[in-house]
């Protein structure tokens, strides 16, 4: 009767499998370690993000809900038992996964829901998939692919030459929507030791060990631990090397709570079943008043200027002046997949395969900590499961390196949910204010931003954050006088990092608040007012730095049609009353592609190998948004050889030349150019080779490429070239580093070479009873100068849009409260407004083939854009984020007096 | 090698007895879905010892008996938006699609909903307005209290040691009208409430014959709202909502100000949520008359 049976027996993919019993054990930990199908993903381990959905009996249920005991004598289904099925190939031709973590738990509920409503509607669709979170693509997508699982064509991939601009199912996708996709949870060689921290629950605090050899021996395993002072090298590190500050493991203080003190590391069976409240180090409460960092008075890391003109004296000559505060909240980042990865050694070299986006500096920083030449540490990243700029910072690559050093044998560690919320980076929390002015005519005399972000514990990306903010906080609008500031102040909370847009959604959020003011003090319609503003070609930025090929204006332009539609909807439907008020907001972006006045290189290696195998080192990592696919594509019709013959090797750190790090919107601009040159480069010395002219046609086919021009046909035996130090036979590597310059002490200068510009429209209803917003469409303007890829396009604005509706409307990080997927809430398939993309292309005079970045830019004037179409539904301002239901009613309260 | 694990103990009886027995013999922990029990851990198994309730034949699904309704420990809210019930239980069947996702509803059940006693619990509400009555059993034999003394806290039952939740039955009293379950939270989908309401009505020749209203989220257990009821019943339905004061409903709750809410606006939305359910219920009434 009570079951005491050695094993387990159930049915997997088809499969008859009998398990030792472990009857209380998580179902998805069984399938991925007991079985190794890993394509079942774990992103909360508490039912809140749906990504290790499994059929039971043909039902989805969360895997890591399900102890293994109730699958007993079941049917489990994985995506592993999904072959090439109509729905995985759907998923690609619409582009549904991005960085694909999501993606097997959307393919299993879609799979189960299919089955019992063949031909589903639209909200159907988003009902089914509610319980499955996706931070990258805005669902829309996903829910396009469901409803279009029937079995069509297979895909087309374009002919040499015409690979830009078309829209490619991304390159990679295959894996990801298979579940073979290597994530940094995903490789497990054998013999590998499980790592977990002990964090501080609290923070300032000091501490010290007590005996932890005699806790080692109480434990029932050989357990090994290991504290900041088994660090060989520096205990230090950071994103910008001036600014290092953050240790690997805390040596006697800790700073925020979460931070790490010490690792344990053994066999994964003694080490998961640790309890490590009982590890031996007391805590001291340390004084919250005192500095953070003492080389830091005020707690200020670094403050950001720029200024130009005199701006008080222009809003004092002002005709109209509006002033406003806003304040954010942290933010986070959200990726389904948290942190994880695995290191090994393979004779002197330390070898890591974790999430990241930022191989290089991951190799130079965790060589420094470790006190190894970075040659003897090569990064192989893993597939990211979403990034958002978080993975851009070290999390345990120094650790699982370190053990894997000590001990020789590979070491393995996955964060938990709460400690990747915990411990990782967000978006800076920000306090602004703001003051604007315009003459008779309407136009912007001047603008002053002052604006204190909480950078957290330690340095990471504030002084990025405190360096854009004061460049874009004008908005790409044309601002004659300007001073802004901004302060990246430090606390005892957590990292505030890199999170798409580097404060610039922040800033946004006031700028644009203003200029709705200004709109209406003049008795300008809002969209006139920003296309009378809108900085054109020819003109200084508040920088001083004269641009060209801007396309801010064609983006108003774009949107003039929607808006007058949008705004005669939204007067019909006011006039007829009842408890909802329809509004429509905009707002504009733009964002400089890359570091701001600092070199960051990308270089492109192309070859051809004696077999004619095309094989290009893309080392732009690709962590959803799409580089390996978009960096083909130019590289493609730079060369002129069709995308499809491609074959790609990844920023793996061993093998290919860097390419930088996958931020500031800058990979597709500033590794594409590099692709451009490398592909123009080994096109001309195959055309040299051949003594054919430019125009010529390239095949390759077998081990021969055959040139054809006008004059005739060659054939070049790539069998009798000799290969170089790579085994390439032919090949090309390109370097490209943005021409930029430094700010000066009144940040003039040029920090970028190249901007997207942007702008985005909200129409929303309010529920003036309850405060609560729907936000029904968002029509996206950008500027992308060429678009590359407008499937891949389409899915940035999407997912920047769902970010930007979470930025507005729900997403609050409240340390120690929210470290869960169910209280710090993300947009659901159910949150999402229909999202219309326009993408005008204005070419960019520096970007290859004149194309700009876009990543960053998406995100930027979504929530703005909700703001204001909140106040113009309502008359309410919202100044404190997120516009929560209880928020909202108090605003729309205080506007009615 | 994977080292060795430890293996709490994990008893999954066939038969009710079997059930009892082991929990007559050492407090362990009451499993059914389990999408409480595995959140509450960051570990890779459930924290044992551990009863597994569900491969108790005859302690799932819902049936109708002698007296009324019969729902089963281990009925999950899939069963419940499957089963065919009377209009009175529409509101639950609208509750089990806002539970957690079709994920949750597949594995979650209803009984366990109520044991893990969350002020925030989506059944709570309905199963107060169809006046739920929860039946226990224990090597000592049953008993059967009604689930406003059954929840008594936040995250706190009346379920003794050596007890098991074996079902919860609705008297047929309660299974008369219709009803409208209403949740609003912050997201579509995957939320936990910042209020909701359920509301039952029975009306007859145009006048409320008996009104049952309950709110959750807005206060430490759903509440059962028995002044506003008696000041709607015998009411014409004719404007019926509007007899549904913010004071009145305020009077009857204790909501506490958190990161998804403040107190005032939990108490206002909860008197604007039943407003919307009994216009809901009474204006299709009166579009038919």
């Amino acid at each position: 009767m009570n079951r005491a049976t050695a094993t387990i027996s159930l049915t997997v993919n088809g499969d008859p499998v009998t398990l030792p019993a472990d009857p209380s054990r998580r179902l998805s930990e069984v399938l991925r370690e007991g079985l190794g199908l890993r394509g079942t993903k774990v992103g909360c381990d508490a039912g809140d993000c749906g990504a290790c959905t499994v059929l039971l009996d043909g039902a989805p249920v969360c895997a890591c809900l399900t102890p293994l005991a109730q699958a007993g004598g079941r049917e489990v289904q994985t995506v592993e038992g999904l072959q090439a099925t109509a729905l995985q190939a759907a998923f690609l031709r619409h582009g549904a996964a991005q960085c694909g973590i999501c993606t097997p738990g959307m393919l299993m509920t879609a799979t189960a829901f299919l089955q019992e409503r063949p031909e589903p509607t639209r909200a159907e669709a988003e009902e089914a998939l509610g319980g499955v979170l996706c931070r990258c693509t805005g669902y829309a997508k996903i829910i396009d692919a469901v409803l279009d699982a029937a079995p069509g064509s297979p895909a087309q991939m374009p002919e040499a030459g015409k690979a830009v601009g078309a829209r490619v199912e991304r390159l990679d996708g295959g894996p990801k929507v298979a579940g073979t996709e290597i994530y940094g949870a995903d490789a497990c060689p054998e013999h590998t030791l499980l790592v977990r921290a002990v964090r501080a629950p609290k923070a300032p605090a000091r501490f010290t060990f007590g005996d932890i050899e005699a806790w080692r021996a109480a434990q029932p395993g050989e357990v090994q631990v290991f504290t900041a002072e088994d660090i060989p090298g520096a205990n230090i590190f950071g994103t910008i090397p001036p600014f290092a500050d953050q240790p690997a493991l805390a040596e006697d203080r800790v700073r925020l709570r979460g931070e790490a003190v010490a690792i344990v590391a053994g066999e994964a069976g003694v080490i998961e079943a640790l309890d490590l409240s009982t590890f031996p180090v007391t805590w001291e409460e340390a004084d919250a008043g005192a500095l953070v960092h003492d080389n830091r008075p005020d707690n200020l890391l670094i403050a950001g200027v720029v200024r130009r003109g005199d701006a008080e004296a222009a809003l004092a000559g002002s005709v109209h002046v509006a002033e406003a505060q806003a304040e954010t909240p942290y933010i986070e980042h959200a990726y389904i997949e948290p942190e994880a990865g695995v290191a090994w050694l393979e004779g002197d070299t330390l070898v890591i395969q974790a999430c990241t986006q930022a191989p290089v500096m991951d190799r130079d920083d965790t060589a420094r900590i470790l006190g190894l030449d970075p040659q003897q540490v090569r990064i192989i990243p893993a597939a990211a499961g979403g990034g958002f700029g978080s993975k851009l910072d070290l999390s345990l690559q120094p650790l699982i390196g370190l053990v894997a050093l000590k001990t020789g044998r590979p070491a393995r560690m996955i964060y938990t949910r709460a400690e990747s919320m915990a411990s990782t980076t967000k978006r800076h929390p920000a306090k602004m204010s703001g003051r604007a002015g315009v003459d008779a005519e309407g136009r912007i005399t001047g603008l002053v931003f002052d604006g204190d972000f909480n950078t957290g514990a330690y340095a990471s990306w504030g002084p990025t954050v405190a360096g854009r903010v004061p460049v874009h906080a004008s908005g790409p609008y044309y601002t004659p006088n300007y001073a802004a500031e901004a302060r990246a102040i430090h606390s005892y909370q957590p990292i505030s990092g890199a999170f798409r847009g580097f404060g610039v959604p922040q800033a946004a959020i006031l700028q644009e608040a203003l200029y709705d003011d200004l709109a209406l003090k003049a008795g300008l319609d809002r969209l006139a007012f920003r296309r009378l503003n809108a900085l054109q070609d020819g003109q200084s930025t508040v920088c001083g730095q004269v641009l060209h090929g801007v396309g801010i204006a064609a983006c108003l332009d774009a949107l003039k049609g929607p808006w007058e539609a949008a705004l005669a909807s939204a007067d019909k439907a006011n006039a007829e009353g009842g408890r909802f008020r329809h509004g429509v907001g905009v707002a504009s972006c733009w964002y400089g592609c890359g570091n701001t006045g600092l070199p960051n290189p990308s270089t492109i290696r192309v070859g051809i190998t004696a077999k004619g195998e095309l094989i290009l080192h893309q080392g732009a990592t690709d962590i959803g948004q799409g580089s390996n696919t978009v960096i083909t594509q130019i590289c493609a019709d730079a060369l002129g050889l069709p995308v499809g013959q491609f074959r790609l090797i990844g920023p793996d750190t061993g093998v290919t030349p860097d390419c930088g790090k996958t931020s500031a919107s800058r990979q597709t601009y500033v590794t594409g150019k590099a692709a451009l040159l490398a592909g123009q480069a080994l096109r001309a010395r195959i055309l040299a080779l051949s003594n054919m002219c430019e125009d010529a046609r390239i095949v390759l086919e077998g081990d021969t490429l055959t040139v054809t021009d006008d004059r005739g046909e060659r054939h070049v035996a790539l069998g009798d070239l000799e290969a170089d130090g790579h085994g390439y036979v032919l090949a090309a590597e390109e370097t490209y580093d943005p021409p930029t310059s430094p700010l000066d002490e009144n940040g003039q200068g040029s920090p970028y070479a190249v901007y997207g510009f942007g702008a985005q429209m909200a129409e929303l209803t309010v529920d003036m009873q309850l405060g609560t917003v729907k936000v029904t469409r968002i029509t996206a303007a950008h500027d992308l100068g060429r678009v590359i890829n407008p499937l891949l396009a389409e899915g940035q604005v999407e997912g920047g849009v769902a970010q930007g509706l979470g930025l507005a409307l729900m997403e609050e990080y409240i340390p120690g409260r929210t470290e869960n997927l169910h209280d710090y809430l993300i947009p659901t398939t159910g949150d999402m407004p229909e999202v219309k993309s326009i993408f005008v292309e204005v070419p960019d005079p520096e970007g290859p083939m004149g194309l700009k970045g876009l990543g960053e830019h998406v995100l930027i004037p979504t929530a703005p854009a909700i703001l204001n179409a909140i106040r113009h539904a309502t008359g309410a301002r919202v100044t404190k984020l997120p516009a929560l239901p209880h928020r909202v009613l108090a605003a729309i309260r205080e506007a009615r007096g | 090698m994977n080292g060795e694990r430890h293996v709490a103990a994990y008893h999954r009886p066939e038969t009710l007895q079997g059930a009892l027995d082991v929990l007559a013999e050492r407090p362990v922990t009451i499993a059914a879905g389990c999408t409480d029990l595995f959140p509450a851990t960051q570990g890779r198994t459930l924290t044992g010892p551990v009863l597994d309730i569900t491969g108790i034949a005859g302690l799932r699904g819902i049936t109708r008996e002698e007296g009324g309704f019969r729902i089963g420990a281990t009925t999950s809210w899939t069963d419940v938006i499957r089963a065919e019930l009377p209009p009175a239980f529409d509101m639950l069947k609208q509750a089990a699609r806002e539970v957690g996702s079709v994920q949750i509803q597949n594995s979650g059940t209803v009984a366990g909903n109520i044991c893990n006693a969350s002020p925030a619990a989506d059944g709570m509400p309905c199963l107060m307005a169809l006046d739920a009555q929860v039946e226990v059993a224990s090597a000592r034999g049953t008993r059967t209290l009604p689930l406003l003394h059954f929840v008594n806290g936040p995250r706190r039952t009346a379920l003794e040691a050596g007890e098991l939740v074996t079902a919860i039955t609705i008297p047929e009293g309660a299974t008369r009208g219709s009803s409208r379950f209403l949740k609003l939270g912050a997201r579509k989908y995957l939320v936990i409430s910042i209020a909701m309401v359920a509301v039952r009505l029975d009306i007859e020749g145009g006048t409320v014959k008996e009104a049952a209203l309950s709110v959750g989220a807005c206060s430490a257990v759903a509440t059962r709202l028995t002044d506003v009821e008696a000041s709607l019943t015998g009411q014409p339905t004719e404007a019926l909502a509007d007899r549904i004061t913010d004071a009145a409903v305020a009077a009857a709750l204790s909501p506490i100000d958190d990161i998804r809410a403040d107190g005032p606006y939990r108490t206002h939305a909860a008197a604007e949520l039943l407003r919307r359910a009994v216009d809901d219920l009474t204006q299709p009434a009166q579009a038919a008359a």
